[in-house]
């Protein structure tokens, strides 16, 4: 099994007419993603993509006709915010947003509205969700990773699939693969996913990749220590960044000395986690842990 | 994009917050009939975006028009953390009685808007935080509902103002947050905001910094942006959509995406190297945009070497390699690269640079270790 997606995925994709709504709906329809509607305001009753995608005007009316119960947004940044509180009010219950440079006040809004309704947002500034070898709700070149049983948890974009590259190149197959998306503001973080990761049957070993800001990885460790029973590996970037670029002092104030690869790092390693110190260490950690 | 004290404060004043008289000096003439003007003593501050500027000399606090001149001459000129000092704020001297701090950004982890004040503003603030968190007083605001006036009275309360000065608190606190919220600013900081012998609030200090992402709606403040307070290379890299932080080292990155960006530059420290910057080209870059991060990076004379590292998704190695070639055509350099290119039209790409001997590398450690080997050899 996988966490999130799987077969019986039905997505709707908000923005499918847009150039990268209509790439990565063609790449995301080959991988094998159960793609039952497109939604973009004034273009409803179209079928696109060799006729393959029925188009609709709305979230609601996508829901309506085809089932859908995810989606995944491509539209632009000035228009996103108002795509997740439209696919929420739909009652969509699993949100991916690729979308990237969304305005962090309204992402303040939306978030407040989520956190009062039964739907969980990836994202936004997400490469969305793969679940080898046949669902992918996202932008994750479906070729760089296969089915096993090592769950992904991600901040970056290439980041994610350079590992899970190397990943494959070692043999080493994939449960899920999730990006949790790299904006200030986003919808799940790693606590949710790694509970997920902790009840699917599939995944036995996870691989959290962390970067620098924020208190993610430091609350991640909490709860491993706390509520996980399957082994993490960690990596964190940016342990070369400079510290001295970062917004004035309230900044500072609120993380109070949390926030750098130091602290993230070292509240992991204080969780058990094993910490790779450059991402192609990560298969000999894997290995390593199957040797025991 | 950080705005100036003298643009932050132009706002405050917008929004009924009082600040001081005052106003710009490019000149030491200037700043002498500025201070005729405001007939009394004045402070010179340096407009630098840099922090540290009171420590560096960038505010000297004058009694005479005469001395405004002298000092202004010495501080305009000036280089404060190797940015030149072009303009003063030139304002009247404030006394007062008290001195407390004002903040409101953005607390990621409660997805909230903070409030953030203390009675012990003025001196480091930072410090205050890490050794006295009780005398910070933080109240985090709905989105949805706006600072509400009982928050900023418990604010008020907290750091024990006087209660003939809570309304007025109140109204500031509303006022800003108002700011705040309409210039779609992610942080308001004001340190000190005084009480002056007259019993007013002023802010002696401001720094705005505004939402990048939100600048498509606010036109007007896309102008505000003082490109000659940055180094020129990072406002050639904003022109392009490109990320740029020069660093200290001799190898120059440049790599697609900002978590691969910094786990490149981890990688290059792990084996003994040393980053000369920070270049995320970003998703799906076209090859002019390759070229002109390229452009950036042989611009810097400490790069001796130049690692390319490409994980294609959205971007496709054949544009990538364009651009590269495109512009070893322009630039004759005798730079060694390391390119790494994987994904998306990766083969396209390998054969577009197959000319250019340059050297390729087929993982992120493989690439490292050559680039890092090239950086500890003398060029010849």
């Amino acid at each position: 099994m996988s966490i999130l997606v799987n077969q019986e995925t039905r997505l709707v994709v908000q923005g499918l007419t847009g150039n990268e709504g209509r790439f990565h709906t063609t790449q995301m329809l080959a991988y094998g993603t159960n793609i039952v509607a497109g939604v973009t305001p004034g273009r409803g009753g179209e079928w696109v993509l060799n006729g393959k995608v029925p188009v609709f005007d709305s979230v609601h009316m996508a829901v309506d006709v085809t089932g859908a119960n995810a989606s995944i947004i491509f539209v632009p940044a000035p228009f996103a915010a108002d795509a997740i509180l439209e696919a929420a009010d739909a009652s969509i219950n699993l949100i991916v947003c690729i979308t990237e440079g969304i305005p962090v006040q309204e992402m303040l809004q939306v978030r407040r509205v989520i956190d009062n309704q039964n739907c969980c947002l990836i994202g936004p500034n997400s490469p969305g969700i793969i679940a080898p070898p046949l669902t992918k709700v996202g932008i994750i070149p479906g070729n760089i990773t296969q089915q096993g049983s090592v769950g992904v948890v991600s901040r970056s974009g290439t980041l994610t699939y350079e590992v899970l590259y190397i990943l494959k190149q070692a043999g080493i197959g994939t449960s899920t693969c999730v990006g949790i998306g790299g904006d200030p503001i986003i919808g799940t973080h790693f606590n949710e996913i790694l509970s997920h990761f902790e009840d699917d049957s599939t995944t036995e070993v996870i691989v959290l990749i962390g970067e620098i800001g924020g208190q993610d990885e430091e609350k991640a460790s909490a709860f491993i220590i706390d509520s996980m029973t399957k082994p993490v590996i960690g990596f964190i970037a940016g342990q070369a960044a400079p510290s001295d670029k970062r917004m004035g002092h309230a900044g500072a104030i609120i993380e109070g000395g949390m926030g750098t690869a130091k602290s993230k790092i070292e509240a992991l390693k204080n969780a058990g986690v094993k910490i790779a110190r450059y991402p192609e260490d990560i298969p000999h950690l894997i290995h390593s842990l199957q040797s025991h | 994009m950080r705005l100036h004290e003298y643009q932050s404060k132009k706002i405050f004043a917008d929004h009924q917050v009082p600040v001081p008289r005052g106003r710009l000096a490019s000149t030491p003439e200037e700043a002498k009939l500025i201070a005729e003007e405001l007939d009394g003593p004045v402070v010179l501050k340096a407009q630098v975006l840099v922090g540290g500027r009171g420590k560096a000399g960038g505010i000297r606090l004058v009694r005479t028009p005469g001395e405004a001149e002298n000092e202004a001459a010495k501080v305009l000129g000036k280089r404060i953390k190797d940015i030149p000092v072009r303009r003063l704020l030139v304002e009247e001297a404030v006394s007062f009685q008290h001195e407390i701090y004002f903040g409101l950004t953005i607390d990621r982890e409660r997805g909230q808007t903070l409030l953030i004040v203390s009675a012990e503003g003025g001196i480091d603030i930072e410090e205050i935080a890490r050794t006295s968190p009780e005398k910070i007083f933080r109240v985090g605001i709905d989105p949805l509902l706006g600072l509400r006036d009982f928050q900023a009275r418990n604010a008020a309360t907290e750091i024990e103002l006087p209660r003939q000065l809570w309304r007025r608190f109140v109204n500031i606190s509303q006022n800003l947050y108002h700011a705040y919220h309409t210039l779609d600013a992610t942080l308001i900081e004001i340190n000190p905001l005084v009480i002056t012998t007259h019993n007013q609030f002023m802010a002696l200090d401001g720094k705005i910094t505004l939402d990048d992402n939100a600048l498509f709606r606010h036109p007007d403040l896309v102008d505000k942006r003082d490109i000659s307070a940055e180094a020129p290379e990072e406002t050639e890299a904003r022109k392009f959509g490109l990320t740029y932080i020069k660093l200290s080292g001799n190898i120059g990155c440049l790599v697609n995406g900002a978590g691969l960006a910094m786990a490149t530059m981890d990688i290059i420290q792990h084996k003994g190297g040393t980053p000369a910057n920070f270049l995320d080209i970003g998703g799906g870059a076209s090859s002019e945009k390759v070229a002109a991060a390229l452009r950036i990076i042989l611009a810097d004379p400490q790069v001796e070497t130049v690692l390319i590292n490409i994980f294609g998704g959205i971007t496709r190695c054949d544009e990538v390699a364009l651009g590269i070639k495109q512009t070893l055509a322009d630039i004759r350099t005798n730079t060694p690269f390391v390119i790494r290119l994987v994904g998306t039209n990766e083969a396209e790409g390998k054969i577009i640079l197959s000319e250019s001997r340059l050297a390729s590398a087929n993982s992120l450690q493989e690439a490292a270790e050559k680039a890092v080997q090239n950086s500890l050899e003398p060029v010849p």
